[in-house]
């Protein structure tokens, strides 16, 4: 299931504009990878990138190689639709469909791709899905009502399952906890570390204690000034990053000196 | 610095327990609750009486009495509450003498209508046509059925035409063709109606030749005035469906025209179903292009592809501008005419209302 993703010299361009230059990484499987960095320096474009969805926005290109355990998701003839089925993907805020039931928002990924499956057959992807995502025994006696009359944090662990009903290799997390409480944070925190042993999983987070909780490697993403590209400054063990970095400018972010 | 405060507040404390406090504490003295009403009733009575008294009409004592009593309680707030609150009430009242100014016309319209055309509002008029009805009795039966008609086909034109465009210009009209489409679409929005009537009857000319009228007509020159108020409402609407809602979609692997058809038009829904009812609401009473595309008869006709046929409009227009003799019977068709197109709007905007809560997604 899990695999591993190797970016090389990858480049990520808004029409002319350069927004993340030249990142060079391997993102390994089994293993939370964070991103860290201040506003602005593109790690939630690198994020997107890795399952294409930067190129909602029109214009949107790069340049160099991101390979899914070998396979370059950006050669010739690879669907971008395909690549999503593959790398899940969980956003900022909460957003399960308002249309739907619980149950519809964990099988949505099968529903809205028009993919038959046997009552039983989804009943049970339900189920081993919201238990996946540590929220089956809060919803499972109210399957058929609108996920959006959960709470916040209920909401993003309905997310969550939805991202994993459809089996990804590899789950992008795009700081998935900044709209939620600290106890819905904690319960977040939580499922990565279980959700690890079965996917690759990457977060973007502006929380730095997250970070060193939940990861076992961190990248550290800056930028020069405004207008300049992103780069990845850092990219080691989390408990190297944050107790001795090799680059001055990770120590002084992670140490709060930064800006 | 917080010592410095709570050394104010006791002092201030201690002055309260001694002597009176400065004006910005002291209460203030409103006006007590029925006073605008009194001073309203009053101005009525002494001003608006006073001017019918002298032979002026209604319209100038209502007038008179607003503008007075704008001015009385704008006054006697002042004295009393202060400017502040002067003004507040100043904007209450021009506020709402506004409203009622909005409303007078609508409220004016419906009595009359329904004050005149009650009469006529019987079983006959919803049963007969007016084949070989010269006075009194006939009714309208065949243009309440080329309303239906008419109006029906313009919608299985125009909805989806609409809704494919304002989708196009949402999900995909990026660049030029998307902003000439916009552009032409508001355009259109500003076309006079009986510049679409004149239309439909120029297109039709070119095929079947001149002096052709059908109903078929009638509905396109509908669908010219109907398809942007379709595709404005929709666009509207699937505007402010959430990207994320869209992003959601795409991250599980949804091709993007699943995720229109599938996520994005059913978080919509029930606004594009009330919009859409609206505009046909807006276009069952449209009169001058049916004069020119489908002209008036007098008996049933339910082909919309062969010769003229009657609609509420129309046959409440021909019934006033060319009334038979006695003129009565056809005035008072003529009213009931409108007062069963209100019906039938007011019905239609009920019923946009019902779709939307129907549709409307659920919390809980």
């Amino acid at each position: 299931m899990a695999k591993t993703v190797d970016v090389e010299n990858l480049s990520i361009y808004y029409g002319s504009f350069l927004a993340v230059e030249d990142v060079t990484m391997t993102i390994r499987a089994q293993q939370v990878t964070a991103l860290i960095g201040p506003s602005g320096c593109g790690k939630s474009t690198f994020l997107r990138s890795i399952n294409r969805m930067h190129e909602v926005i029109p214009g949107a290109r790069v340049e160099g190689r991101l390979a899914l355990d070998g396979r370059d998701l950006y050669g010739p003839g690879v669907d971008p639709v395909g690549v999503r089925r593959q790398v899940g993907m969980v956003f900022q805020r909460p957003n399960p469909f308002p249309t739907m039931s619980i149950y519809e928002n964990v099988v949505a990924g099968m529903k809205l791709n028009n993919r038959k499956a046997s009552k039983p057959v989804l009943d049970e992807l339900v189920e081993m899905s919201l238990r996946g995502a540590n929220l089956w025994k809060e919803v499972k006696d109210r399957l058929d009502k609108p996920g959006s009359g959960l709470s916040g944090g209920q909401q993003q662990r309905l997310c969550i399952a939805r991202a994993i009903a459809v089996q990804p290799d590899v789950l992008l997390m795009d700081e998935p906890c900044s709209a939620l409480d600290p106890i819905s944070t904690l319960a977040i925190e939580d499922l990565i570390n279980e959700l690890k042993t079965e996917y690759t999983i990457v977060i973007v987070t502006h929380n730095m204690q997250q970070a060193a909780r939940v990861s076992n490697y961190t990248g550290f993403f800056n930028i020069e000034g405004t207008g300049k590209p992103g780069r990845l400054v850092e990219m080691d063990e989390t408990r190297t990053i944050f107790s001795h970095p090799a680059e001055k400018a990770t120590e002084d972010y992670v140490s709060g000196r930064f800006g | 610095m917080s010592t410095g405060i709570g050394n104010a507040r006791r002092e201030a404390d201690t002055e309260l327990a001694t002597g009176p406090l400065p004006s910005i504490t002291s209460p203030v003295r409103p006006l007590p609750d029925g006073s605008p009403w009194g001073i309203l009733g009053t101005t009525a009575v002494v001003v608006g009486g006073g001017t019918l008294l002298l032979g002026h009409g209604v319209g100038l004592a209502v007038t008179l009495t607003a503008v007075v009593y704008a001015a009385a309680m704008y006054g006697v707030a002042r004295v009393v509450e202060g400017p502040r609150k002067a003004m507040d009430r100043l904007v209450t009242i021009l506020v709402t003498a506004a409203f009622l100014v909005a409303l007078a016309p609508l409220v004016s319209v419906v009595a009359t209508v329904v004050a005149n055309g009650v009469a006529r509002f019987d079983v006959e008029f919803f049963t007969y046509s007016m084949r070989g009805v010269v006075g009194a009795g006939g009714g309208a039966y065949h243009a309440v059925l080329g309303t239906l008609i008419i109006t029906a086909i313009a919608a299985v034109l125009s909805i989806p035409v609409g809704l494919l465009t304002a989708v196009y210009l949402v999900e995909y009209g990026r660049g030029k063709l998307g902003r000439a489409i916009t552009f032409f679409v508001d355009v259109m929005t500003g076309v006079p109606s009986i510049v679409a009537g004149l239309f439909a009857f120029a297109l039709f000319a070119l095929f079947f030749g001149p002096g052709v009228r059908m109903g078929f007509m009638g509905s396109v020159a509908l669908c010219v005035l109907m398809i942007p108020v379709v595709v404005r409402s929709t666009e509207e609407l699937l505007k402010i469906v959430p990207n994320e809602l869209r992003e959601a979609a795409y991250a599980l692997g949804v091709p993007k025209w699943r995720t229109i058809t599938k996520v994005v038009i059913p978080t919509s829904v029930a606004g594009i179903a009330s919009g859409v009812t609206l505009a046909i609401a807006r276009v069952v009473g449209e009169t001058a292009p049916l004069l020119i595309a489908v002209g008036i008869t007098t008996g049933v006709n339910l082909n919309p592809f062969d010769g003229r046929m009657a609609t509420l409009p129309v046959f409440s227009y021909y019934s006033y501008v060319a009334p038979g003799v006695p003129r009565e019977p056809f005035l008072d068709r003529a009213w009931t005419a409108a007062l069963v197109l209100i019906i039938l709007v007011m019905a239609l905007n009920l019923l946009a209302r019902l779709v939307a809560r129907a549709f409307a997604p659920k919390t809980n």
